[in-house]
């Protein structure tokens, strides 16, 4: 089955193209790339002018919750949620019930994959058994049953010992740690950014510097092994700080930064819902000069990748006092359009540049395939309305959690279809993409 | 077009259905409220210490955690105003094992109670519960967030003895970080026009405590001289553990107020003290005794402010009846 | 009625009080708030010229009493203001006193109120200006003037202490 993407523009910083470009998909991979390309018996496609075809999005940092937690999602909803946010392939952090912590679960939740047969997945897996912070977790089995990464995430490694010992094993195979930067004695039972809003509000306060601590000491332990580390959700201005110069260093060191960070800041904390849980998560919304370094690290290429994060919670479980209230948001099916709306409209980056931020660099870190639209590839394209009027609306999610701070924003810029193996497993037809 | 036989005093209103925090009051809004409990405290100078205006409303006591003092001022103050009371004590340890606040406050909405009043330990529980019911709801303290009666009785309490609030210096000394207190009193003295300044260990100042147009200090010294009003918050003992401050009897030399540090205020200082006092650590047990200490009106004042406050949330008058 | 008329007005209220109670023994006045009060002292002010004695004078704020209070889940409500009644009122007989007698609701309501605060002997009933269209059986026992009036109309009285002038005036309607 062929099928000629004609007349869009394609953007891939992999491969140098940004312009106009036509891709020949054969069954599941790129046949071909180049400029007017002969339809050949493919069915064609017309691109409408102003959307943008790119490799394939991977959110590198996503809660599928299956095995467990079904009733905040599964992977099945997960990844319809994925596909309808324009990602071809999701990571899935390891802390499910039971956790990821060998080759059972992981292989469970492969299978879910193939059975939804949607986004693809990507688990990773725990770092230490049952994430306890004690016994190092059979990272090897977790490897071979398909785990791409390691992480404790929810909380950080538990001790500088057991940081450098998974380091140093996991750099057997290259494997990346995914490290969720936190000190937790100056984390303790906060809640909220430490500020002035927290302050307002009488909400315990969680300092940026809890999260540096993490980064400045996970620097130093990649520096020790040599091994790679990966920042999850980064949030303060510190924590850039410590990244930029761990780079300068030569260390591996990579980091995340999620749309939520580099969009809302502590004052979301008191209006326009005062105490909406939907703006509790950890790490937390931070002031604006956090917020900033955040942007100025996406556009100066200190920030390797956008993730979102998605952590789906359950209606009841976030409708009570804002303290008891479990950490976390969904970010799927916001993700592309805050981006957009955000840091291209803006002028701030071009598309190449959001392009590594979505997929080649999450590629490259996780060493997946994809990234690039190269030939004989497989087929996994994301085409983007960068111009589209989008109005978030929380009750037509896939996901089948609604917990979002975004719920009635306009924004500009949404996804118009996403591809998997050659199959459009999402289209919006607002776009007037037709036949594909 | 007037159809009364006697002039309708003006028509005023609080804009909310809710009184959750100062912060969402204008310095107009405490002026009325503060203009209406020196109305209400006359009538517990009457012999029979009730008024007629909110008959047939039933107001809901909600509290989750134990208090007598501010409970029975509110039990005080709505019986005054022959409304039908409810008291809920809820123990911590059903709240645990048990149902919900939004799903209690669900079951309440189902019988219609006018207003709720709602003490929990969460800071923002009265603004959950305020989008869950249509009552009105007060706040009798929230977590560590606001407590406005209290902040509103501290008020009315200087205004009668200073005949103001604006440009009075007001000095707040003790746990800042952990006091909802505070946070009502700076709310309602910067809007109405006080210089505060609020003053403890410096491991006891919320961050951004600039930000709020107070000036803070470590130093009490500083914070108390000339100052007109001095109110004291509580040291809860328990603060020692989360390494505060080393010991009660540090905290007392350093911060707390005794007869010979009194001497750097005013002349004609108040003070001042929520309640309940520690004797020996922020309050010297003389301090408390003695001749400046309004603690005991604050209490009086208490059940009038409360009486203003129900009375003007509770209810509404259509215009166009005739008097 | 000008500034004149009312004071002759007044006068004479106070001349048939002293009759009617034959002296002024156990007397007190009770100003309905606002423009109740003006009057009641102007009252008295009569009373002490005739009889040289001093009536015990006070002003009565019944707005905690009005039977339309409440009526709805939100909106405004009216100001409240202090009732000063320095005096016992066991025993006594109280003149009540207000400036128009319309529906007679604020009567009723002053009433209510003034039991509250102990058991007088009698209470009689002072008013400037009777209009008509009462909706409760009440009635006053010293009139200054009747105007009949029809609904659409309004009686407007102005009192030097408050308004900055003496004068009772007829507004609206055909």
């Amino acid at each position: 089955m062929k099928k000629l993407l004609k007349g869009g523009r394609v953007v891939d910083p992999r491969s140098g193209i940004d312009g106009p470009c036509d891709v020949l998909i054969d069954g599941r991979r790129i046949a071909h790339i180049g400029r007017d390309l002969p339809a050949d018996g493919a069915t064609v496609v017309d691109i409408p002018s102003g959307l943008v075809i790119c490799p394939g999005f991977i959110d590198m940092h996503v809660h599928l919750r299956e095995p467990g937690q079904e009733h905040k999602e599964t992977v099945a909803t997960g990844t319809a949620s994925a596909v309808a946010g324009g990602f071809t392939a999701v990571a899935c952090m390891p802390n499910t019930t039971p956790v990821n912590d060998n080759a059972n679960v992981t292989t469970l939740i492969l299978t879910k994959a193939a059975e939804s047969n949607l986004a693809r997945v990507y688990p990773i897996g725990a770092v230490s058994k049952g994430s306890k912070g004690e016994l190092l977790a059979d990272i090897a089995e977790l490897r071979e049953a398909g785990c791409v990464a390691i992480s404790d995430d929810g909380h950080p490694v538990a001790t500088a010992l057991l940081m450098r010992r998974a380091l140093e094993y996991a750099g057997m195979f290259d494997m990346p740690l995914i490290e969720h930067c936190e000190d937790p004695t100056l984390k303790g039972d906060g809640v909220a950014h430490e500020g002035f809003h927290a302050s307002s509000l009488g909400l315990r306060g969680i300092p940026g510097a809890a999260e540096a601590l993490g980064v400045e000491r996970g620097v130093l332990l990649a520096e020790l092994t040599g091994s790679r580390l990966h920042i999850a959700h980064m949030s303060a201005r510190a924590s850039i700080r410590a990244v930029r110069k761990g780079k300068e260093a030569g260390v591996h060191v990579t980091c995340e930064v999620a749309p939520h960070h580099f969009t809302l800041t502590d004052e979301a904390l008191g209006a326009p819902i005062a105490y909406d849980t939907n703006t509790k998560m950890n790490p937390p919304l931070r002031e604006a000069a956090d917020r900033d370094a955040m942007i100025a690290g996406l556009v100066d290429g200190t920030v390797d990748a956008i993730a979102t994060d998605h952590a789906p919670h359950h209606y009841d479980e976030k409708q009570v006092e804002f303290d008891r209230a479990p950490f976390g948001i969904v970010g799927l099916e916001t993700a592309v359009s805050l981006t957009l709306d955000r840091l291209l409209h803006t002028g701030l980056i071009r598309l190449p540049r959001i392009v590594e931020l979505l997929s080649a660099n999450p590629a490259r870190i996780l060493k997946v395939p994809g990234g690039s639209l190269t030939e004989g590839a497989p087929a996994d394209i994301t085409i983007i309305a960068p111009d589209l009027k989008v109005r978030v609306d929380a009750r037509s999610f896939r996901s089948r959690s609604k917990n979002t701070p975004f719920d009635g924003w306009e924004l500009r810029g949404g996804v118009a279809a996403t591809i998997v193996g050659g199959r459009t497993v999402f289209a919006n037809a607002a776009t007037g993409l037709q036949n594909l | 077009m007037s159809v009364t036989d006697t002039d309708t005093p003006p028509l005023t209103a609080l804009r909310s259905k809710d009184l959750l925090g100062i912060a969402d009051l204008t310095a107009a809004e405490i002026t009325l409220v503060l203009d209406t409990a020196e109305a209400m405290k006359e009538v517990g100078t009457r012999p029979i210490k009730k008024v007629p205006a909110l008959r047939g409303k039933t107001v809901v006591n909600l509290f989750f955690e134990p208090s007598t003092r501010t409970r029975t001022s509110f039990e005080i103050a709505e019986k005054r105003l022959s409304a039908d009371t409810l008291n809920i004590a809820i123990g911590t340890s059903s709240v645990v094992k048990g149902e919900t606040l939004a799903d209690t406050a669900l079951n309440l909405e189902a019988m219609s109670p006018d207003m709720i009043v709602l003490r929990h330990h969460s800071s923002g529980a009265g603004h959950l519960l305020s989008r869950i019911c249509r009552s009105g709801i007060i706040n009798a303290g929230d977590g560590t967030h606001e407590h406005p009666t209290q902040a509103l009785l501290d008020a009315f309490t200087i205004r009668e003895r200073k005949g103001r609030l604006s440009g009075l210096k007001v000095a707040i000394i003790g746990d800042l970080l952990h006091s909802r207190v505070l946070r009502s009193n700076i709310q309602l003295l910067t809007k109405m026009g006080a210089d505060v300044w609020v003053s403890g260990p410096p491991t006891l100042i919320p961050a951004g405590m600039r930000d709020f147009g107070v000036t803070a200090t470590a130093n009490v010294d500083e914070a108390i001289a000339d100052a007109d009003v001095i109110m004291l918050l509580r040291i809860q003992l328990e603060r020692m553990e989360g390494a505060y401050f080393p010991s009660l009897r540090e905290y007392f030399r350093v911060f707390g107020m005794t007869q010979s540090r009194l001497r750097l205020a005013r002349p004609d200082v108040m003070i001042m003290h929520p309640g309940p006092m520690n004797r020996g650590v922020e309050i010297a047990s003389e301090v408390a005794d003695g001749p400046y200490s309004v603690i005991l009106d604050q209490v009086a004042n208490g059940v009038a402010v409360r009486m203003a406050v129900l009375y003007l949330l509770a209810g509404g008058v259509d215009h166009e009846e005739a008097a | 009625m000008d500034a004149d008329r009312i004071g002759r007005t007044l006068t004479r209220i106070a001349h048939e009080i002293v009759e009617r109670n034959k002296g002024v023994e156990d007397l007190a006045l009770v100003g309905v708030r606002t423009r109740g009060v003006p009057i009641a002292r102007r009252v008295a002010r009569a009373l002490r010229e005739i009889t040289g004695d001093e009536i015990p004078t006070g002003a009565l704020d019944i707005t905690l009493y009005r039977d339309d209070l409440m009526r709805h889940a939100v909106g405004p409500q009216p100001l409240v203001r202090r009732t000063e009644i320095q005096f016992s009122i066991d025993n006594r007989k109280i003149l009540l006193v207000d400036d128009v007698l319309y529906t007679g609701r604020t009567t009723r309501a002053a009433l209510d109120a003034l039991i509250d605060f102990g058991r007088p002997k009698a209470i009689q009933l002072i008013v400037l200006v009777d209009r008509g269209h009462r909706e409760l059986p009440i009635k006053a026992d010293y009139v200054g003037k009747n105007l009949p009036t029809s609904l659409e109309q309004s009686v407007q009285v102005r009192l030097q202490e408050i308004d900055g002038v003496d004068e009772v005036v007829l507004e609206g309607g055909a």
